[in-house]
């Protein structure tokens, strides 16, 4: 799809919550909302982080799972049919000559939109990484988050480290190509489909790759060529292990990656916007949710949705600027029943 | 009320008082003890509280659950004594308790 640019009068980037609440926001006000998000599901830190865990501040749900909450968001958006462009992150926006923005994501879609509402409450999920000494200067060479091309580890004596899904799928998939995988984990345990599990210690049993309890502490190699790494083993024995390759999977951590290159005002990684627009220093972006700040700003879910309903209010009359905004209920509008399928 | 003290990685010491039913992690937020972020607020779901428990206390404060033990994978440098802070309840046996904060979370 690179190459062909979407038009659209909003552009969300980022789908948790308050991203999904401002959908339906917009869409009282006939304008129509792609999402843009880094994870492979819609709902944020609710679904990503705990799904499971309950919230209790929701107005009128004693208590709610970030799961429940992200279905019942998804339900209520539903009659405005949003776009959802998951798996990618907004990497590039500038304004256009003539009004409004294009955006582009790191997998190259592209957009065109009016308006854009920043929701991307603490940044974008990216890999940790591991605080070891050095690391920085392996990445990209040596040190890896992420596979892209299998080809590219081709004959390498690969250190993966980690204990989750990640760490095993990538066992799998690089143990035909790779010269030899040591996977490296903290204890027997894994957290990890128990298939996946007993496949990699057949292979280990067998003689065909390593699996070794510790942790990597240390990295050896001369610029960015690794060429060990050291890694203490439940004894507390320190190993040199020689490797080419180091890939840590230890989960995600929230970063506010790209938005800071926008040219936005920022406070401490946060957005400043004014409280009756939920505007940014640049007009026609919105910022809503954990992302923003103002004087009294609070981190809650709850606030995010007031802001949504604010930014919408001004997102308006830009995206219609000969409509005029008319204030109406939901319990009685009969164009905002039409607009959610009310018979 | 129950006192904790946090050491930090340079040896610097911080008493702080914590109350009863609140965990260890939010008695080192609320006083802006450095080195526990909590980056998801307590649910153990990000190992950023990690902390090192005093030998003498390891009974005291147990050992973690199943859930805490997984969420541990996504800390650096686990030792025997690494428990995520969110995860111990402060209750007036823990009077006294020693925890060392590591020197960077993940």
């Amino acid at each position: 799809m690179s190459g062909d640019v979407i038009k659209t009068d909003a552009v969300i980037v980022g789908a948790g919550p308050v991203g999904l609440f401002a959908v339906f926001e917009l869409g009282l006000l006939d304008i129509k909302a792609d999402l843009v998000d880094i994870l492979d599901k819609p709902g944020g830190q609710c679904a990503e982080l705990y799904p499971e865990k309950p919230i209790y501040d929701i107005p009128a749900l004693p208590v709610v799972s970030g799961q429940e909450l992200t279905d019942r968001l998804m339900e209520q958006i539903k009659p405005f049919d949003p776009t959802f462009h998951l798996q990618q992150r907004v990497d590039e926006l500038e304004p256009l000559k003539g009004g409004g923005f294009r955006l582009k994501t790191d997998i190259g879609t592209q957009f065109e939109a009016t308006v854009v509402v920043i929701a991307a409450g603490g940044g974008s999920f990216t890999p940790k990484r591991p605080p070891l000494k050095d690391i920085e200067q392996f990445e990209d060479t040596s040190v890896f988050y992420s596979v892209r091309q299998i080809e590219e580890f081709q004959d390498k004596t690969i250190v993966i480290a980690g204990g989750g899904d990640s760490a095993l799928d990538w066992t799998h998939a690089l143990h035909p190509v790779a010269n030899r995988i040591i996977l490296v984990h903290r204890r027997e345990e894994f957290r990890a489909a128990p298939d996946s599990v007993n496949k990699m210690r057949a292979l280990a049993d067998a003689g065909e790759m390593d699996f070794v309890i510790g942790q990597v502490m240390e990295l050896h190699g001369d610029d960015a060529r690794l060429e060990a790494v050291s890694i203490r083993g439940k004894d507390g024995e320190m190993v040199r292990t020689e490797c080419d390759v180091l890939l840590p999977f230890f989960g995600l951590t929230m970063k506010l990656g790209p938005v800071a290159n926008w040219g936005l005002n920022l406070h401490e990684n946060l957005i400043p916007v004014d409280t009756e627009k939920f505007e940014t220093s640049t007009e026609g972006i919105f910022a809503i949710g954990d992302i923003n700040t103002y004087p009294g700003k609070l981190k809650l879910i709850l606030s995010g949705f007031h802001e949504a309903a604010l930014m919408a209010k001004q997102a308006h009359r830009y995206v219609h600027p000969d409509a005029r905004y008319v204030f109406q209920y939901t319990t009685s509008s009969s164009s905002i029943h039409k607009k959610l399928g009310v018979k | 009320m129950p006192k904790i003290t946090y050491i930090e990685h340079d040896g610097t010491r911080h008493e702080v008082e914590a109350e009863t039913g609140m965990t260890v992690m939010e008695a080192a937020v609320k006083n802006a003890v450095p080195g526990i972020e909590a980056e998801c607020g307590g649910a153990c779901s990000c190992a950023t509280c990690h902390v090192y428990v005093d030998d003498s206390w390891r009974e005291a404060t147990g050992q973690p659950d199943e859930m805490e033990e997984d969420m541990l994978d996504f800390a650096f440098d686990v030792r025997e004594s690494s428990r995520l802070s969110c995860q111990i309840k402060v209750t007036d046996a823990l009077d006294g308790l020693v925890v060392q904060v590591p020197e960077k979370q993940f």
